[in-house]
């Protein structure tokens, strides 16, 4: 079958999908939907569908994330009259008013709706129901690397090639390897993996290597604590990112690619698999794809469980059954990587990036964004912020507009202190800068960097000492040990952040910590080390203050650290609702109905669960 | 019970599926896991074995990677999120209280078999934090209360 016959075929099937002449059921069952419980979800509407089949001709479907993860498990329901309504927090138990008003009657039920979905018909939807592009959290998105994600099937590639899925490939082959690798490097693309080096730069490297064997890489070892888009698109859109990589080893000449995906995500896996399988059956993978003559086959490698390896020296040891440790640079994997061969590694949002470029084109990707940061960047939300999940809007966007606007600001109107871009390599950018414009360029001028994408909201609540030290522990169990400079520079920066949250901190040691911060960055092997002391490093210029209170004063100012707080119930806020009392995890709170209560010092754990718990601002922290 | 004779037997199987070359090591030991749920020493012996590699080298990859397990599980493995968007909603709390309920530390299983507890750097379900697993199921939004529900319940 030739790419056209494909293409038809996959635009029946997706029409199919599309029309409104079945009725059907969308449930979001990515990992987050289905941590927000999607698979009870799902049972309930089959046993409504088993209880009487007649009257529930529908299909029920498992589609990727939509982003909006603080709303699911989200349910798309298209009635009969072909109204497509996506509900918000559906629990088994609203599963027959949905079958009843929806389903049967048509009628969409205002309640837990959303929004309405794009393409439907109107039917009977109520006015009060805003639009999906129009709700607050999706109008200033720009969609190209999830521009799948929670439409399609994403283990039906029919619907991925119905939407323009692998014409970038079938472009790609016609325009042959350099004039791919000019459009990629007329887009602007830089990796998104975190580093933002050019692209189709990278590949020029790959392809100009001397070597009759090459490879291309998928890092999918999305190990960023706080940072979930890798899987997001690998569980909404596995083609997307597959496309990409058979791009990629077209224009480097690779016939062999590897997708290097964490094992902490077993549904991204599953996905990976089958969209390979379907793959190879359409006949995108093999000897002679599409008839060009170009071979490419993929593996996959499940990763075992190290951060390092998302470094591209550390992967491909990895990937050759050994110790994921990084090496020295050069040689470079472009002349000596994997087996010692040509290599080039791109990460899933990079590649997922390059299927939609090659398919409209290079000028069109480069129309977006800012001069040197172009195209469009997603990110996930999370942290103290009303609206969790994943967006993608164009780079050049201010940090204000991401976390108010799309965000609904911060969770419970509290005040925002600061946002953590980029996981443990990045840092804290604080308030000051609210209004800055999110780019590589300028996210590198306060201190911090884009990293993968990761964006942690930190409230008034949160203690900036907390967070750095919380990162060091994250760096510091993850250091292969390597090199001296990460191993013991971790160590101490952790021994000393531990000693100023305890309240034994000194001055000292605040210069200390810039000394082994900048030895660090100018002498670890990899990107790891030299990244591991910028939570530390960030938080001591933009929060300052607050380490001196834990220092001078023994005070941890937003009452987390617990060697410095004492809890206490303020009598005169106190409704004596037993609210505290009840998530108490030592009995630690007493009193009667209605009447203040008060907690033990000595049995408080000074676990803050009381705080979170009180209604009525009655819990206090010294 | 399991014989010696038995795993040799079930181990060979998994080993004849991969070829001896030494990028089969990291797949063929986590095949392993997953089929006995942790590498008992005889299996790393059959590994080494199989790919010419001595046991030590087997030992300094697999002990490398959080991944691999020495010791049998319990029946019921949790697994809490100390990633950074469940660190500051709360996951510490999660893990303390589920730490207190079973008396047991990350990384120990109870006397009776019965629960392990692993603490993990991050699920990437960061928009529900925080998160617990337990067995196969993934739960978001987790107060210390519902964490010790959810362990109640279990047999």
């Amino acid at each position: 079958m030739n790419f056209a016959d494909i293409q038809q075929q996959a635009s029946r099937n997706w029409e199919r999908f599309q029309s409104g002449e079945t009725p059907r059921i969308l449930v979001g069952a990515a990992t987050c939907g289905r941590a927000a419980g999607a698979m009870e979800v799902i049972r309930a509407f089959r046993e409504a569908q088993a209880a009487d089949p007649t009257l529930l001709p529908v299909e029920i479907q498992e589609v990727g994330c939509l982003g909006m993860c603080f709303a699911e498990p989200l349910v798309e329901i298209r009635g009969p009259k072909g109204d497509r309504v996506l509900y918000e927090s559906v629990t088994p138990a609203m599963v027959p008013d949905l079958v009843q008003e929806h389903l049967r009657q048509g009628r969409p039920i205002s309640r837990n709706a959303l929004c309405r979905m794009p393409d439907g018909q109107q039917g009977e939807i109520r006015d009060e129901i805003p639009l999906f592009t129009d709700l607050p959290m999706i109008h200033h998105q720009l969609r190209v690397v999830v521009r799948n994600c929670g439409f399609i099937d994403p283990s039906d590639i029919d619907h991925y090639i119905a939407r323009g899925g692998y014409s970038g490939i079938a472009r790609a082959m016609e325009m042959g390897p350099d004039a791919v690798i000019e459009d990629v490097k007329l887009s602007g693309l830089r990796g998104r993996g975190g580093a933002g080096f050019p692209t189709g730069l990278k590949w020029g490297f790959a392809r100009k290597a001397q070597g009759d064997v090459k490879y291309v890489i998928c890092n999918a070892d999305e190990g960023d604590p706080g940072a979930f888009m890798d899987r997001s698109v690998l569980e909404g859109d596995p083609h997307a990112v597959l496309e990409g990589l058979l791009i990629a080893g077209y224009a480097v000449g690779a016939n062999h690619g590897y997708v290097y995906c964490r094992a902490e995500y077993p549904l991204a896996l599953e996905r990976l698999r089958a969209a390979i399988d379907q793959m190879r059956n359409k006949g995108f993978l093999g000897e002679n794809i599409l008839g060009f003559g170009f071979a490419f086959d993929v593996t996959i490698k499940m990763g075992a469980g190290a951060f390092v390896c998302g470094e591209e020296t550390s992967l491909m040891q990895s990937i050759e059954g050994r110790r994921g440790m990084p090496r020295s640079r050069p040689p470079f994997p472009a002349n000596a990587g994997l087996f010692g061969k040509p290599t080039n590694i791109n990460n899933v949002e990079t590649l997922a990036a390059v299927s939609a470029i090659l398919e409209k084109g290079g000028a069109w990707y480069a129309g977006i964004g800012t001069e040197k940061s172009k195209g469009t960047k997603t990110f996930s939300l999370a942290g103290k912020i009303s609206r969790t999940g994943l967006i993608e809007v164009p780079m050049g966007i201010s940090l204000r507009t991401i976390i108010e606007d799309i965000g609904g600001g911060v969770l419970d109107g509290k005040g925002f202190k600061a946002v953590q871009t980029g996981g443990p390599s990045g840092g804290c950018v604080s308030a000051e800068h609210y209004d800055l414009p999110v780019d590589y360029e300028h996210l590198a001028q306060v201190g911090s960097i884009m990293g993968s994408g990761g964006m942690i909201v930190i409230d008034e609540e949160s203690c900036m000492v907390d967070v750095a030290k919380y990162f060091l522990g994250f760096t510091e169990n993850e250091s292969c040990g390597k090199c001296v400079p990460c191993r013991m520079g971790t160590q101490h920066l952790l021994r000393l952040l531990t000693g100023i949250t305890g309240g034994q901190g000194s001055e000292d040691d605040l210069e200390t910590i810039r000394k082994i911060g900048d030895t660090m960055k100018k002498a670890s092997l990899c990107g790891l080390g030299q990244t591991a002391p910028n939570p530390a490093l960030t938080t001591l210029d933009a929060f300052m203050d607050e380490y001196l209170a834990h220092i001078r004063d023994h005070k941890c100012p937003a009452g987390v650290c617990k060697d410095l707080i004492s809890f206490s119930i303020d009598p005169e806020a106190c409704t004596g609702c037993m609210a505290c009392a009840k998530v108490c995890p030592v009995e630690a709170i007493t009193g009667t109905k209605k009447q203040p209560h008060a907690i033990d010092p000595q049995t408080c754990i000074r676990c803050g669960a009381c705080r979170q718990a009180c209604k009525f601002g009655a819990v206090r922290v010294e | 019970m399991t014989t010696t004779e038995d795993l040799t037997t079930s181990l060979r199987t998994i080993l004849e599926k991969y070829d001896t070359s030494r990028d089969n090591l990291i797949p063929l030991l986590q095949d392993i896991q997953e089929h006995l749920d942790y590498l008992a020493p005889e299996a790393v012996s059959l590994v080494a074995e199989h790919l010419d590699l001595s046991e030590n080298d087997v030992y300094g990859v697999a002990t490398f990677y959080a991944q691999f397990r020495f010791h049998p599980p319990g029946r019921h493995r949790i697994k809490i999120c100390q990633g950074t968007a469940c660190h500051v909603r709360g996951g510490g709390m999660v893990l303390d209280a589920i730490s207190r309920k079973i008396g047991i530390v990350p990384g120990e299983t109870t006397p009776d078999g019965n629960i392990s507890l692993e603490r993990v750097a991050c699920f990437g379900s960061c928009a529900l934090p925080p998160v617990m697993v337990v067995d196969d199921t993934v739960y978001g939004r987790m107060t210390p209360r519902k964490s010790e529900k959810l362990i109640e319940d279990l047999e």
